[in-house]
């Protein structure tokens, strides 16, 4: 019954190792909640739309403000190039992704 | 209750003597689980990272199009905005992309105007003249200056303008502030030679959140030019991009799919010559089919159960104690200035059951079946190795 015992320990061990990361993960939640209060004001005053987490491009910089085309830059038949424009795909299309036939309005818009 | 006990006592036994062959399986499908694990638990924190952060973003943006590119909005289109029944207030940026060819780095530009409360995150101040301005660490770490110095860049028309550093973000709001420098409105005008009639674009603030689609709608329907991007497209984005099925995270997530679907195949395919004899020998002592199957049911939860607490705990370190080594360069791409965040150990249950059950059913599976088979065949005809 030696092996048995040995394996109970160690699986007892990562079974530990597995519910302190869950502990730590649910406290990390509540104690993060200070820096959240912050990041959230600092996003409201300077206007923010998007993480700072890929600088290469354009569009992988402010992927949420990025227009449909602009992976392509120059023409259409351009490929892309920054290795992030591969991993970052371009956003869904929303509001602007209709093509809608309207009265003019007079405004320079 | 003795006899499961003693099945798996017999199978650690049989385990053991081939203690070098299972270790290095357990530890190439620890692998293979970490990195799946990693990919999750990357993608849900950074998820987590822009949901917490990004709920309070301007409720509507609206940008100009001009053969199919964003481009520069005038900003008298923010009054006609502003008489929508249901929005609070238009605020017209001004912000922009420099890069710096000393540093050979792409910075983001933000125009601030008014007075602003202080900031958590910020040490110091916000710029309050156009000589002034606030920078991210990032840029403190490419540039060099500290608070108080002088931040030198080359404006649109070559010259060189200087800022006074006022405030400088602390570490905590890398993941939104890293490439930043924050200048007063005017000063952002002046650097990028933007008349005052234009903007970057329009920040909405709607008072009612369920009236952002309708408002959106009909600033669309107003401005046949303009893009309004919601708040919901935002997260929306963030929600696509750190999907764990979309772009890197995919192509990561199948190379290690891949990988134990080789291990499982491998299992699967057969048993080699001494497991098979191993079983002809129990089956010849008197073993039942069902102890055979008991044993191998043990060997197979052992080693999933033992590789998958290994590579979640493994991928769980990887991530949020070393700051996901293996994963930042896939993201980093090109960049030079790069965030360095510590990010919050976020875990999806969900995805962890899903990410347990992928891994210990099938390999339990695939383990059981040539065993099955195997035990079910006559002794007499495995000894011979027929």
């Amino acid at each position: 019954m030696v092996r048995y015992r040995f394996f109970g320990v160690v699986l007892l061990a990562l079974c530990i190792g597995l519910v302190a990361i869950l502990m730590i993960s649910s406290s990390a939640n509540t104690t993060s909640v200070g820096f959240a209060e912050g990041k959230r004001r600092l996003v409201d005053t300077l206007g923010l739309t998007d993480l700072a987490l890929c600088s290469e491009a354009r569009y992988t910089r402010n992927p949420s403000q990025a227009d449909l085309f602009s992976a392509f830059q120059d023409f259409p038949g351009s490929i892309e190039h920054f290795p992030t424009g591969s991993l970052i795909l371009p956003g869904p299309v929303g509001f602007s992704g209709t093509l809608q036939i309207v009265p003019a309005t007079g405004e320079d818009f | 209750m003795q006899r499961p006990v003693n099945l798996l006592e017999f199978t650690l036994g049989s385990l053991w003597r081939r203690k070098y062959k299972h270790l290095a399986l357990i530890l190439v499908y620890a692998l293979i689980v970490a990195t799946l694990g990693s990919v999750l638990f990357l993608t849900t924190a950074l998820k987590h990272e822009a949901t917490v952060s990004l709920v309070d973003a301007p409720e509507i943006v609206v940008q100009r199009i001009v053969a199919g590119r964003h481009d520069l909005t005038p900003v008298s289109a923010a009054a006609l905005i502003e008489k929508f029944p249901g929005v609070a207030a238009v605020t017209p940026r001004v912000w922009g992309y420099y890069y710096d060819s000393l540093i050979r780095a792409n910075l983001t530009l933000i125009g601030l105007s008014g007075q602003h409360q202080h900031l958590d995150l910020l040490e110091g101040r916000l710029p309050e003249q156009a000589t002034e301005c606030a920078i991210g660490q990032g840029v403190a770490e490419a540039f060099g200056p500290g608070l108080g110095d002088l931040l030198v860049l080359e404006n649109s028309a070559k010259q060189r303008a200087e800022y006074r550093i006022t405030g400088l973000f602390r570490a905590e709001s890398n993941l939104l502030t890293n490439d930043l420098v924050v200048m007063s409105d005017a000063a952002i005008r002046q650097f990028f030679s933007i008349a005052d009639s234009l903007a970057t674009d329009l920040a909405v603030r709607v008072r009612n959140p369920r009236e952002i689609g309708t408002i959106a709608k009909k600033i669309s329907y107003n401005l046949p030019r303009s893009r309004p991007i919601t708040r919901d497209e935002i997260m929306h984005t963030y929600d696509t991009l750190f999907n764990w099925r979309s772009g890197m995270l995919l192509a990561v997530s199948v190379a290690a799919l891949i990988a134990f679907c080789i291990l499982a195949w491998d299992r699967a395919t057969g048993l080699n010559a001494e497991e098979k004899r191993e079983i002809g020998v129990l089956k010849a002592i008197g073993w039942e089919t069902s102890d055979i199957l008991g044993i191998k049911f043990w060997e197979g939860l052992v080693i999933s159960v033992t590789a998958f607490l290994l590579g979640v705990i493994a991928a769980w370190l990887h991530v949020f104690v070393l700051g996901a080594p293996a994963l930042t360069p896939l993201l980093k791409g090109w960049s030079v200035l790069f965030p360095e965040f510590r990010l919050t150990a976020v875990i999806d249950y969900y995805q962890l059951l899903v990410l347990a059950v992928l891994s210990i059913v099938p390999y339990l599976v695939c383990t059981l079946v040539p065993s099955w088979k195997a035990a079910v065949t006559d002794p007499e005809q495995i000894l011979r190795g027929e």
